[in-house]
């Protein structure tokens, strides 16, 4: 079985909602949009105070190139335009609209009758990626990059495969795995559409072992209608997920430091839920505004799938699968492994929300850590390769030079080495401080010599 | 609403610790233990308890007078697993006071003068047992012959080990019976309390593996170095070198490479360190088992590689994602 050839590690799984069918959650109140939901420039709002909005209409235009549009995922009058602590934990930016039934823009096909690619052979790949932009698609995996982007190579380089990235290696979140088994049609259509697109005729769906029924499915679906996408069942192991990761396990090929993109090795790596969102996007004229969400946890009374409109807060989605329990320690948007820790639970539902884990108290607490005793353990386990034992040590003494000599930029943040540290170090806490450092003398450094020249 | 903790991710944690690896390491030292028991009698249960009492003892009372640290490291196991290995240096008939000392060396000196756990350069039970071996060279070099019944202790008949008849042999050039290797594999000949089973310590080798305390990648490099070097001698001249099978299941050559190269403090950091660690220690061995004055050599060899650890986790850094080609 393939999976990557460098570290990892093999978290518990606990795929409580895995047999879980997606339910439609509640519309909120009031829904809540921020304006950075994606990696690059934060979109900037095109409704005012008093506006009226259907489901589907644009609330704020893409604020560059590397950026996206965002849609309101309900109808109703906006409230105002003023900010919100969102999942970051810092105040951004944001609308709010007061919801007022459920009225959708009319351009929106909202029949279920599959749409395939044989039934509109006019579409160029020009028209996809426009559609793609103009739907506000961005990564739907955690990492948000905008879906155009990537589908838009710089010159020079030519992408053979798309990879899909429906590995789901986070422990808990099952989202992308119950998509993959009620819209399987609809999500290969999607792939579809992403080979047209970044123009190549070979796909890769990458899958861990740990969902049978979706590797099943999706095979015996691409054998009667897809020959050119491949199902690659891969061993469970994080974080497989991690686009350099999948990129080296599916098609054995390692992208090199950046800057390099995976392109440069030939792929394009999208997540399935991304290109789900691109079938309907492109096929139903939907834009998006909408996503499967896993709310979950152990001492949750029902842990579930939910498609969620953006902007429901969270606390709202704990409410539907039974409240916040009485023990909780933590709620993390996202999973356990990089999924980041909320201040609040009203923090609202955005494009790359994947999951709401509630921990409880005793899970949320880290052990005191202990002295380092050389095991090597977070070198075995880091997918990188890089050493984070000394990484760790070298950012605690603000040696930043050697930092980067060692290759601090290199590193994912994935948690596998804090994950394994017999001494509960926190390791990662030490190397993101030595990373975004590192990155921002080397930035300094490129603007120097820039103005020196 | 109850206050939400907030902190970096990872959000969850392997379970592993420092404890569990040090009692899992004393799992995988219990056949050999046992063996051992077998073998010499009360006098390996008395030299046991002794080594391990007197190791958790400096321990404690260094954190606690010396060092004045409120917490417990005791109870972390690395004293434990420090006595333990002393103890499986040393031969069974040896004087108490003799282990007290080496105790004494193994953790008083080579451990908490560089601060303690994780700080130590040299492996603390190695440091010991070479500490004793240079000070008490006849007391540890007498060593008692295996079976002799339980009461046997500091009475017990003496007669030389594998390695000792080897060195004698090429030497005068008298041909002597040596053991038998299924006596070497089952620790049916004289040595030090855990060296002589090497089955037993194949068993800890593979449980060892099995809960991925270790890798592979030390104790194979040695024992694939002896083997490849001892018997390119072997194979030139055999009336004057020692078969390679003779050479790995003599000594303490099992037991170092399993338990005593593997010690985490003291061995390097990626698994290319630690495989030249591995073959530089091979090398070593039978370099000093060949042509040192002593017939046994893991010991030291071990302890030399200690000191080039630095160096080799500065020089051998693991392969990072994307220099391999493609």
């Amino acid at each position: 079985m393939k999976t990557f050839r460098i570290g990892g590690v093999h978290p518990a799984e606990n795929k409580l909602s895995a047999a879980e069918p997606i339910k439609i959650a509640e519309l909120p109140q009031v829904a809540v949009y921020p304006m950075g939901q994606h990696i690059g420039a934060p979109a900037v709002p095109c409704v005012k105070k008093g506006d009226k909005v259907k489901v589907g209409t644009m609330i704020a235009e893409a604020g560059g190139f590397v950026s996206a549009p965002i849609f309101s995922g309900v109808s109703g009058t906006v409230l105002k335009v003023d900010t919100v602590v969102d999942a970051s934990g810092y105040a951004k930016p944001a609308v709010y609209i007061t919801v007022e039934g459920d009225e959708w823009e009319e351009s929106i096909d909202r029949s279920t009758k599959l749409v395939t690619t044989k039934e509109k052979p006019e579409l160029t790949p020009e028209d996809i990626i426009a559609k793609i932009k103009n739907a506000g698609i961005v990564g739907m995996g955690g990492a948000c990059f905008p879906t155009h982007v990537k589908l838009s190579p710089p010159p020079g380089s030519k992408p053979e495969w798309v990879i899909i990235n429906a590995v789901e290696c986070e422990p808990y979140l099952t989202a992308d795995h119950r998509l993959m088994l009620e819209k399987a049609d609809e999500v290969l259509v999607g792939v579809d559409l992403l080979m047209k697109a970044g123009k190549v005729n070979k796909a890769y769906i990458g899958i861990e072992e740990n969902k049978p029924d979706a590797i099943a499915l999706l095979e015996e679906k691409c054998k009667a209608q897809y020959p050119n996408i491949e199902i690659v069942p891969l061993k469970t192991k994080y974080p497989q997920g991690g686009e350099k990761q999948l990129i080296d396990a599916v098609v054995r090929r390692q992208v090199p430091a950046p800057p390099a993109l995976p392109v440069s090795v030939g792929a394009i790596v999208q997540n399935v839920g991304t290109a789900y969102a691109v079938y309907e996007a492109v096929m139903k004229n939907k834009p998006l505004f909408e996503r499967v969400v896993t709310v979950t946890g152990k001492s949750l009374k029902q842990p579930s799938n939910l498609l969620v409109r953006m902007g429901t807060p969270m606390s709202q989605l704990i409410d539907a699968c039974g409240g916040l329990p009485e023990d909780t320690g933590k709620v993390i948007g996202g999973g356990p492994m990089m999924g980041k820790a909320l201040r609040n639970t009203e923090v609202p539902i955005c494009k790359g929300s994947s999951g709401v884990l509630i921990m409880n108290d005793k899970e949320a607490k880290r052990a005191e850590p202990q002295t380092c005793i050389r095991c090597a353990k977070c070198v075995g386990a880091c997918p990188m390769g890089l050493e984070p034992y000394l990484l760790a040590t070298l950012s605690s003494k603000q040696l930043w030079d050697k930092a980067m000599k060692e290759d601090v930029v290199s590193c994912i943040e994935c948690g596998s080495c804090q994950f394994t540290c017999p001494s509960n170090r926190p390791l990662l806490d030490l190397i993101r401080d030595g990373k975004s450092t590192a990155m921002r003398i080397i930035r300094e450094r490129q603007a120097a010599a820039r103005e020196g020249k | 609403m109850n206050k939400l903790i907030v902190s970096l991710s990872p959000h969850v944690h392997s379970g592993d610790s420092i404890s569990r690896n040090m009692y899992l390491v004393i799992i995988a030292l219990i056949p050999a233990l046992l063996i051992s028991f077998i073998s010499f009698g009360m006098g390996a249960i008395i030299t046991t308890a002794i080594s391990v009492a007197s190791c958790v003892f400096f321990e404690w009372a260094i954190n606690k007078f010396c060092m004045k640290n409120d917490k417990c490291t005791v109870c972390d196991g690395s004293a434990v697993l420090t006595g333990l290995l002393l103890a499986f240096n040393l031969p069974s008939n040896i004087a108490p006071w003799i282990v007290v000392i080496g105790a004494f060396f193994a953790i008083g000196v080579v451990k908490m003068t560089f601060g303690g756990l994780g700080c130590n350069l040299f492996n603390p039970a190695l440091a010991g047992r070479a500490f004793l071996l240079i000070s008490f060279p006849v007391a540890m070099t007498t060593w008692p012959l295996p079976g002799q019944g339980f009461g046997t202790y500091l009475d017990a008949q003496t007669g030389a080990t594998p390695l000792a008849m080897l060195q004698e042999m090429f030497k005068s050039g008298d041909v002597q019976s040596l053991p038998l290797l299924q006596d070497m594999m089952l620790g049916n000949t004289g040595g030090s309390l855990g060296e002589v089973c090497e089955l037993a310590i194949l068993i800890g080798f593979v449980f060892l593996l099995w809960k991925k305390v270790i890798t592979w990648h030390i104790p194979v490099s040695i024992i694939c170095t002896v083997f490849v070097i001892s018997g390119c001698l072997w194979l030139i001249d055999p009336a004057h070198f020692a078969n390679p099978v003779i050479e790995i299941l003599s000594g303490g050559l099992m037991l170092g490479a399993v338990f005593m190269a593997t010690d985490y403090v003291t061995s390097p950091m990626s698994s290319k360190g630690q495989l030249v660690y591995g073959v530089a220690i091979g090398a070593l061995t039978i370099i000093i088992r060949v042509f040192g004055a002593y017939p046994e050599g893991m010991s030291f060899s071990i302890l030399i590689m200690n000191a080039f650890v630095p160096l080799i986790n500065s020089k051998f850094k693991p392969t990072r994602f994307g220099e391999v080609a493609k």
